[in-house]
């Protein structure tokens, strides 16, 4: 492995703008990285062209003293889920076999104005429905990182690509989205940086839609830094999302100031759900410890509403799913499957395209959605949506950031949890909450578990308050110290 | 609640997926599993809760009222499967 792709993004920047190496050759290490690393299929496309094309642009620029912004020469790689102007998008669905979007995401277009360079389009779960990467039309990704006796673990999910890529050595960082937990889970399963920014900070225009309602793309990358670079080139208002919030884009990295003296650290008593592992429930103690002993001041807090989180997101998710997913109807884009009428087509192209999770998904929706049954089951779920979100807002009278576990678990082995739909559901136990209630949330790696394997834990903030976030998850990386990938070995 | 094959049966035909006749049941079951651990939430008192549509507080924004987008006929048809004369085609719709 060679020390370019051990860089973090603020290192590269800084090596790229002191001329000791160049795009381009930044690039070809990743895309030599990317290539030998074929086996975790975290890619579904690679585009080694155009990001030697897109490094040779930003070395010009750079020659030129024009740089064009903070990410200019970075590569990075791209969740499948976001539409690329000629490149291949996937969503890993069969359903969208062949589509090549004649435009660009918000996101990925405001990655490529400030100078990253893509490399290629990460695998996920299938319209990122899932929590293990086990769901795609592509195949399970492999976690780099290995369980006892080199068992193959799942890297999370739905952003496991993304976060396989980047714990890699894969490229320096990645876009993910997260719906319920698609960032965070994922980050904490394969050791590196996830944030889910505030739900509005990024745009979702010209990203594939799973929920409108509680999508939100965001960055995963080895250090809080890198999180912080990488969200301030992706965020901002976006006249194309009327759910784009008009606010200002803050300086991020600036607020990685290192110090939360007097910071209040909330602790919510209802994450210590039962059957929490032992080992996560001392990682939080630990976390616990290492915020107190830099200054700041642990309150505990109370959200009544937690244990509702996971139902009313598995009502509120798969509604919102069965409507966005009515669009594949096999005449726009994607496959089509002939029939003898036209919903014949539809139907013959609808249970061809989609998997047996996405399926499940649509039809709970429906369901839910179907005459007689919106006000028992959507309507309620939106109501105790609110009672959740004023929990939040209730304990962030008192507090600054909460701190939680992001995962109940460590990476578990490929075929675990498959039968039970409602097992693998749990992974997102807290993650959920924050994302019904549109708050940021970080993960940050903390700590290994037992087998070796990593464990992060989760910072949740007010709504557009990242920097907060992000300085404290800065102080957590540092007590946390965790090296164990960094130095680019996998346990 | 729990769910008989008729009824998964309809919502499937709502969605448009053909499920095979053999699949219902075992689909009916995991979706029953799933809408009975859903229901936890009627316990919850929610009587004068306004549900939550959107955790965005802001009002739509408005524009002017001018045409922005368009003419790009081709770059919409560029993906479809099927296209002629520059319009998608469908299977028959009318005797």
């Amino acid at each position: 492995m060679s020390d370019l792709t051990n860089l973090t993004i603020a290192e590269a920047r800084d090596g790229l703008d002191a001329g000791d190496f160049s795009a381009v050759e930044l690039t070809e290490k990743h895309i030599a990285a990317m290539e030998a690393a074929r086996g975790l299929n975290a890619f579904i496309t690679e585009t080694p062209e155009l990001a030697l094309e897109r490094a040779g642009q930003s070395d010009e620029r750079r020659a030129a003293g024009k740089t064009a912004g903070s990410m200019d020469g970075i590569p990075v790689a791209v969740k499948d889920l976001f539409c690329t102007e000629g490149v291949l998008t996937t969503a890993a669905s069969h359903i969208l076999d062949g589509f090549t979007p004649p435009y660009e995401s918000t996101v990925t277009q405001n990655l490529r104005d400030s100078g990253a360079v893509m490399l290629g389009k990460t695998n996920l779960d299938e319209f990122a429905m899932g929590s293990a990467n086990i769901t795609s039309h592509y195949g399970n990704v492999i976690n780099p990182w290995k369980g006892d006796a080199g068992k193959d673990l799942v890297p999370g999910g739905s952003s496991g690509g993304s976060a396989a890529a980047v714990a890699a050595r894969m490229a320096l960082g990645a876009i993910g989205t997260d719906t319920g937990g698609s960032i965070r889970q994922p980050a904490s399963f394969c050791g590196v940086v996830g944030m889910k920014p505030t739900y509005g900070r990024c745009s979702r225009w010209g990203t594939v839609a799973f929920a409108s309602s509680l999508d939100q793309a965001g960055p995963m990358t080895r250090t809080v830094r890198d999180a912080a670079i990488m969200l301030g080139s992706m965020a901002g208002h976006d006249a194309k999302d009327s759910t784009s919030a008009p606010e200002g884009v803050p300086d991020f990295e600036a607020a990685l100031s290192g110090d939360i003296r007097g910071l209040k650290v909330g602790i919510p008593n209802e994450y210590r759900i039962e059957g929490l592992s032992p080992e996560i429930d001392a990682l939080w103690t630990q976390g616990v410890e290492w915020l107190k002993s830099a200054g700041a001041e642990i309150v505990d807090v109370s959200l009544p509403n937690t244990e509702h989180a996971l139902p009313v997101y598995y009502i509120i998710a798969p509604a919102e799913a069965s409507a966005n997913l009515a669009r594949y109807d096999g005449l726009r884009y994607g496959l089509r499957v002939p029939g003898d009428s036209l919903d014949e087509m539809y139907a013959n192209t609808r249970s061809e395209g989609f998997g047996d999770e996405v399926v499940r998904r649509i039809l709970i929706g429906t369901y839910v959605l179907s005459a007689g049954f919106y006000d028992a089951y959507y309507m309620k779920a939106q109501r105790v949506r609110r009672l959740i979100s004023e929990n939040f807002k209730k304990a962030f009278d008192d507090v600054d950031v909460l701190l939680t576990p992001t995962a109940p678990s460590a990476a578990f082995a490929i075929g675990e949890k498959m039968d039970d739909p409602i097992a693998m559901y749990m992974n997102d136990v807290f993650t959920v909450p924050a994302s019904l209630a549109g708050l940021p949330g970080i993960s940050v790696p903390s700590g290994l578990s037992s087998d070796g394997l990593p464990l992060g834990l989760q910072l949740i903030g007010k709504a557009f308050d990242e920097e907060t976030v992000l300085r404290a998850a800065g102080v957590l990386e540092t007590a946390a110290d965790f090296k164990a990938m960094l130095n680019g070995e996998g346990s | 609640m729990s769910l008989d094959k008729e009824t998964v049966k309809n919502i499937a035909n709502l969605a448009r997926i053909k499920v095979a006749d053999e699949a219902l049941e075992p689909l009916a079951g995991e979706l029953s599993g799933i809408l009975d651990w859903v229901e936890q939430l009627n316990a919850i008192d929610t009587d004068g809760v306004e549900p939550l549509a959107s955790v965005v507080d802001v009002t739509l924004p408005r524009r002017t009222d001018v045409v922005d987008d368009g003419g790009c006929r081709d770059k919409v048809l560029a993906n479809a499967p099927e296209s002629e004369d520059g319009y998608f085609t469908v299977p028959k719709v009318v005797e």
